[in-house]
């Protein structure tokens, strides 16, 4: 628990009132809502002795589910920081018609239902969707096997890299472009050298961001996975079918298991935005 | 002339020749076109597949109604609640300082990284059946799980931090001192609340709570874990999208989503004009000479005693 000392409050702030209050009610919701259910998971964990939770975090289906989760949300969160880098910039340097219709539009994923994009992005790569009828007389089918995991992923993880790495281009100071083509350096160099390692952290954030979001995510995914066990099923799919067969310990199992790499993935990210402020902080 | 030409030069030093330009816009409005674009095309156009009449008939069935009644319920309980908490939170965190207060951002942020199952999970075992309190609520005849308390519940849950934290940097900038100066005037917690802080934040607020509702009103995994998918009582609008999909009915399935979709639209035209509103009044503020009393430019080395 947190331990709140009113020594620690800084004098100059006293003034303002409301801090027991605000703080009060903060905790007990936050407790209420987030922290006593999830000590719910752990505790459930516990039930189960060591050779169950292997068993039921070990087993072949599982490990292939974590192995389908972890490489289809990289693989994904690598497209998305190349495109997403690409589309931030576009929209910070240049100038095109419709450029402010793009770039609210690059929120959508934020704000569609997964489950619609889910359907949506099926549809489409379905063998009779648009794009899915030009691609299967070539024999390329991107929907019902893992390709289609993939493409649900990028949808829901470009808004991640774009919204960090955004702000940071738009503050990045044009003098030391300036100062590099000065000196000599090619447009690519000036890129490379100058321009890229200052947004390097932002980058790295949204990566993460996507990735983590990835790999929790559920509804884009399930309509276009096929869920092929062993093949394209993921691992929250795993967690609804044990719920569906109510082995409850099975899917805490590996509900934590899960929730043990977010919580992994929750620190890194806030030591890489730790990083990119202090970046942007000593420049 | 001279002084034209060395901005031209700086220019050019500054950005890509246009060939580069040219390329890298079509390579990046290709990607949007096909992953943002097309996608949300496809919904409107899969749901007037065919005709008007039958969209119609889709959106009337009494099962959609209800979808959208407990759609809108969940959502007018759920964003409330978490509007509540994020003002709370926000003013705890950016306007006082307290040992543990990186670690309490942390946790408010936790529900953005744990996947919807997990989050819709975690309520079964704690209300369920098997769960907790799941005896005790059997024995007095309430039901959370597999009823709509538990939907309100998963959704708090998966909304959570949207407010919170989008309130904690704006408040953060913002600083203490209108609100001290307001209290020192001798304003009450609720009035310096009310109206000093409130019309500084209004703007991240409203943004805030388009999110929240975003999201509370299209969630679909915590939600479709607790819900136990009673048609007409515990299905919300993506759940109905969902079993309308699985029923093989497509085009009323799609018809559902294009509501959906349009409220992801509107969404997203609320949040544009709420960011120009906010640039607008930020760049006005900078435009405004700084206040600076008589005064005090008259003696420039006379620095006022706090």
């Amino acid at each position: 628990m947190l331990v709140v000392s009113a020594g620690a409050i800084r004098p100059a702030r006293r003034v303002l009132p409301g801090f027991r209050l605000t703080l009060g009610y903060t905790l007990f919701y936050l407790g209420l809502i987030v922290l006593i259910p999830l000590s719910a998971l752990l505790l459930k964990t516990f039930t189960l002795s060591w050779d169950q939770f292997i068993a039921a975090v070990a087993s072949p289906r599982v490990v292939a589910s974590y192995r389908l989760t972890f490489l289809a949300a990289l693989v994904a969160s690598l497209v998305n920081a190349l495109f997403g880098l690409l589309v931030a910039w576009v929209l910070v340097r240049y100038n095109f018609p419709g450029k402010k219709v793009v770039d609210a539009l690059v929120d959508l994923p934020f704000a569609l239902p997964t489950a619609v994009a889910g359907i949506s992005l099926t549809a489409l790569l379905a063998d009779n969707g648009w794009v899915g009828s030009l691609l299967a007389p070539h024999g390329i089918a991107l929907a019902f096997n893992p390709k289609g995991v993939v493409i649900a992923l990028i949808f829901i993880g470009l808004p991640f890299v774009v919204r960090t790495v955004q702000p940071v281009l738009e503050d990045a100071e044009r003098e030391l472009e300036e100062a590099a083509s000065c000196l000599g350096a090619t447009r690519w160099q000036t890129f490379r050298y100058v321009i890229f390692p200052s947004i390097a952290p932002a980058l790295l954030t949204g990566f993460a961001m996507a990735f983590a979001r990835a790999v929790g995510e559920y509804g884009s995914v399930i309509f276009i996975a096929g869920n092929m066990p062993m093949v394209s099923e993921i691992t929250p799919l795993i967690i609804i079918g044990k719920l569906e067969q109510y082995d409850y310990a099975g899917a805490t199992a590996v509900a934590v298991v899960m929730l043990t790499f977010s919580f992994i993935l929750l620190m890194l990210i806030n030591a890489l935005q730790a990083w990119q402020r202090k970046r942007s902080g000593a420049r | 002339m001279n002084h034209a030409s060395t901005v031209r030069t700086v220019h050019a030093a500054t950005t890509e020749p246009a060939w580069v330009k040219w390329i890298l816009t079509g390579i990046a409005l290709s990607f949007i076109f096909l992953f943002l674009l097309l996608p949300l095309a496809a919904v409107f156009t899969e749901a007037l597949r065919k005709g008007l009449g039958s969209f119609w008939d889709a959106l009337q069935e009494p099962d959609a109604w209800s979808a959208i009644r407990l759609t809108l319920l969940t959502a007018g309980i759920a964003v409330p609640l978490n509007l509540v908490f994020g003002v709370a939170a926000a003013w705890a965190v950016a306007k006082f300082e307290f040992r543990g207060k990186a670690f309490l951002t942390t946790l408010i942020d936790l529900p953005f990284s744990v996947s919807p199952v997990v989050a819709g999970l975690i309520y079964v075992l704690v209300f369920g059946a098997q769960g907790w309190f799941g005896p005790w609520l059997q024995a007095h005849d309430i039901k959370i799980i597999f009823a709509v308390p538990g939907i309100i519940l998963a959704t708090i849950f998966v909304t959570f931090p949207f407010i919170a934290r989008e309130l904690i940097p704006l408040i953060q900038a913002q600083g203490t001192e209108e609100e001290q100066a307001a209290i020192v005037l001798g304003a009450s917690g609720w009035q310096t609340f009310w109206y000093v802080t409130l019309p500084n934040i209004k703007w991240g607020l409203i943004y805030g709570v388009i999110l929240c509702n975003a999201r509370a009103m299209g969630e679909f995994g915590a939600v479709s874990v607790v819900s136990g998918h009673i048609r007409g009582q515990t299905n919300t609008l993506p759940l109905h999208v969902e079993i309308l999909y699985n029923e093989y009915q497509s085009v009323a399935a799609f018809a559902v989503a294009s509501l959906l979709a349009l409220l992801a639209l509107l969404t997203l035209v609320i949040k544009s004009l709420v960011e120009w509103r906010f640039e607008r009044e930020q760049k006005a503020a900078l435009s405004l000479p700084p206040e600076q009393p008589l005064a005090y430019s008259a003696q420039p080395h006379d620095t006022p005693k706090s």
